[in-house]
């Protein structure tokens, strides 16, 4: 008898057979999809909570006193306590619905960066940010008259970390870097940076754009101030995301939006807050896809972060070296520690022709700056061509991006 | 000299004779290869016509009453379909340029270039090409 693999407990057929989409074909071929980093498939569970959702129970939440409005409320609520418990926060109401790290980081920047800065501050980002962690940075330095710094990033793609010691001074008030880079998969010392930041005084926001999806997430170990999460990256709905804060900051923070649901009494002379995490949360919410999302988590516990991370990595470790086999080809981001994103470049090849003749054999990367136009200048490329793996991707789709490549490449010299 | 819709029309047949994805792009790639490099004076912002990915480097002329463009682009499968869009609108008047339908494009199976979301920069091109047979035009106008 064969001894069984160590894998039995993660069966990918099995994983695969969850999402409706990887059966369909692209140019008549077998999609194979590997823009994971961009957003990730959804599973029938997360589609049919979704409909679920308005099927049967939509009603507008915390106001009325219907049986739909108390279950939809239930069901909207049972996500935070979910989301809560996902990346180990304190308290519930730490937990604030946005629409994604976009909305998140703006959130920060525009309540507690516009009202605790001054001229003269510094804000922390690294050069391998998103540009949704920059721009909403730059607005705010150009309110507050405080400085924008960069950790910069060395050839591998890791920050440089004696540079950042060496930025780290007293009029650091907020540091803001990427948890796991989308363009390079570099995973950051995150709780280096925390530790150092709070020794000085300074605050800390992790995007989690595509750590949450990967790494085990425990805010409260981190102690990160702020942590920014995207749902449609983690097999969720688009549309719908997460700020995590730690309780007094979001406290002592003004709110981002005013309007329905964030007030306690609203008079024409004074409007008084309601209490978190609904000071927040204005409007009423897009509460299908947060319903969605709790389907989405319970979705990944089951199958286990653990067992996904190491298919992941067997993923990512075996296209490495089939990547490395291929005749001029550069890989951007060589960290020691990676997610599951390929990164790479093919000397004289545009990326973009690349991903054209992919597409062509239904393989499905994607190819430019990844939004990370200063990361692409410093290592002098206009862009890379990026296959970033999931729990539902295989060797074997691996090997059709190979040979799709090499035909492609073939094609294009 | 052949209308743009004969041109069009024979570029529709030279495509006819492929059967696979890869015939059709490898003619593409091809015509990208042969595409005259434009001098590097041209190649500044003024002539740019940038997409998400790739960019484009665009001028025209001119002469006799009729349009010359020359182009040229850093990805080589743009720099194919530009020099198609070149010989059917190149050496064409004004007026002609600003009416064609470029149905060919869609004909051959690369109409998925011009969608937004390709971003290539071929969709300004056709557009850039028609402003400046537009502004000719007026040109003209404001001469008679
Ligand atoms: C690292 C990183 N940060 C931020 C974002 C922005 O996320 P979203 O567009 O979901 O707001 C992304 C996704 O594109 C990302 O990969």
């Amino acid at each position: 008898m064969q001894a069984t693999s160590l894998h039995t407990a993660f069966d990918v057929d099995q994983v695969r057979r969850h999402f409706p989409i990887l059966k369909r074909e692209v140019k008549g071929k077998p999609l194979v999809y590997f823009d994971n980093a961009a957003t990730t498939q959804k599973p029938v569970e997360v589609i049919d909570a979704l409909t679920g959702y308005y099927q049967y129970f939509n009603a507008n939440i915390h106001r009325g006193i219907h049986s739909l409005a108390e279950e939809a409320t239930a069901a909207y609520e049972a996500t935070r306590d979910t989301v809560q418990q996902f990346i180990n926060a304190n308290q519930r109401e730490e937990i604030i619905f946005t629409r994604g790290v976009t909305e998140s980081i703006n959130l920060v920047a525009y309540t507690w960066a516009r009202t605790n800065l001054k001229a003269g501050d510094e804000i922390l980002i690294s050069g391998m940010e998103h540009h949704s962690n920059i721009v909403p940075w730059q607005l705010i330095t150009e309110m507050t008259g405080a400085k924008l710094k960069v950790i910069p990033v060395d050839d591998n793609g890791e920050l440089m970390m004696d540079e950042f010691h060496k930025l780290l001074n007293e009029k650091v008030k907020l540091v803001s870097v990427v948890h796991a880079s989308n363009s390079l998969g570099t995973i950051n010392p995150v709780k280096e940076i925390i530790d150092s930041a709070h020794k000085i005084g300074a605050i800390v926001m992790l995007d989690g754009a595509q750590s949450t999806v990967h790494l085990d997430i425990d805010v409260q170990e981190l102690d990160c101030d702020f942590f920014a999460i995207s749902s449609h990256k983690v097999y969720g709905p688009t549309g719908i995301g997460v700020l995590y804060g730690k309780r007094a900051l979001l406290e002592a923070m003004p709110p981002f939006m005013g309007g329905g649901e964030m007030i306690k009494d609203v008079s024409f002379e004074k409007t008084t807050w309601n209490e978190l995490p609904y000071k927040f949360e204005a409007g009423t919410p897009n509460i299908a896809d947060t319903v969605a999302l709790k389907a989405a988590i319970d979705f990944v516990q089951r199958i286990g972060k653990k067992q996904i991370r190491m298919h992941e990595d067997e993923l990512l470790r075996y296209a490495t070296e089939e990547l490395q086999n291929i005749d001029g080809i550069r890989l951007i981001g060589t960290a020691k520690q990676k997610v599951s994103v390929a990164s790479f470049v093919v000397e004289g090849v545009h990326p973009q022709d690349l991903g054209i003749l992919l597409d062509n054999q239904g393989v499905a990367v994607r190819t430019g700056h990844h939004c990370t136009q200063p990361l692409m200048n410093r290592f002098g490329i206009p862009g890379t061509t990026r296959a970033s793996f999931a729990m539902y991707n295989t060797k074997d789709e691996i090997d059709v991006m190979i040979n799709a490549l090499n035909k492609a490449i073939n094609l294009l010299r | 000299m052949k209308s743009i819709v004969e041109i069009e029309e024979e570029i529709v047949e030279d495509f006819s004779l492929f059967d696979s994805w890869d015939e059709k792009y490898e003619y593409i790639i091809d015509m990208g290869k042969k595409l005259k490099p434009l001098e590097d004076e041209h190649k500044k912002e003024e002539n740019k016509i940038k997409g998400c990915q790739s960019t484009v480097w665009m001028v025209s002329e001119l002469k006799d009453g009729k349009i010359y463009y020359r182009a040229e682009s850093d990805a080589v499968i743009v720099k194919g379909l530009v020099s198609l869009l070149i010989r059917v609108l190149s050496g064409h008047a004004p007026t002609e340029i600003i009416n064609a339908k470029l149905d060919f494009i869609d004909k051959i199976g690369m109409k998925q270039h011009l969608a937004q979301t390709r971003s290539n920069g071929l969709l300004s091109m056709v557009k850039q090409m028609k402003l400046d047979a537009t502004v000719y035009l007026a040109q003209q106008a404001s001469k008679n």
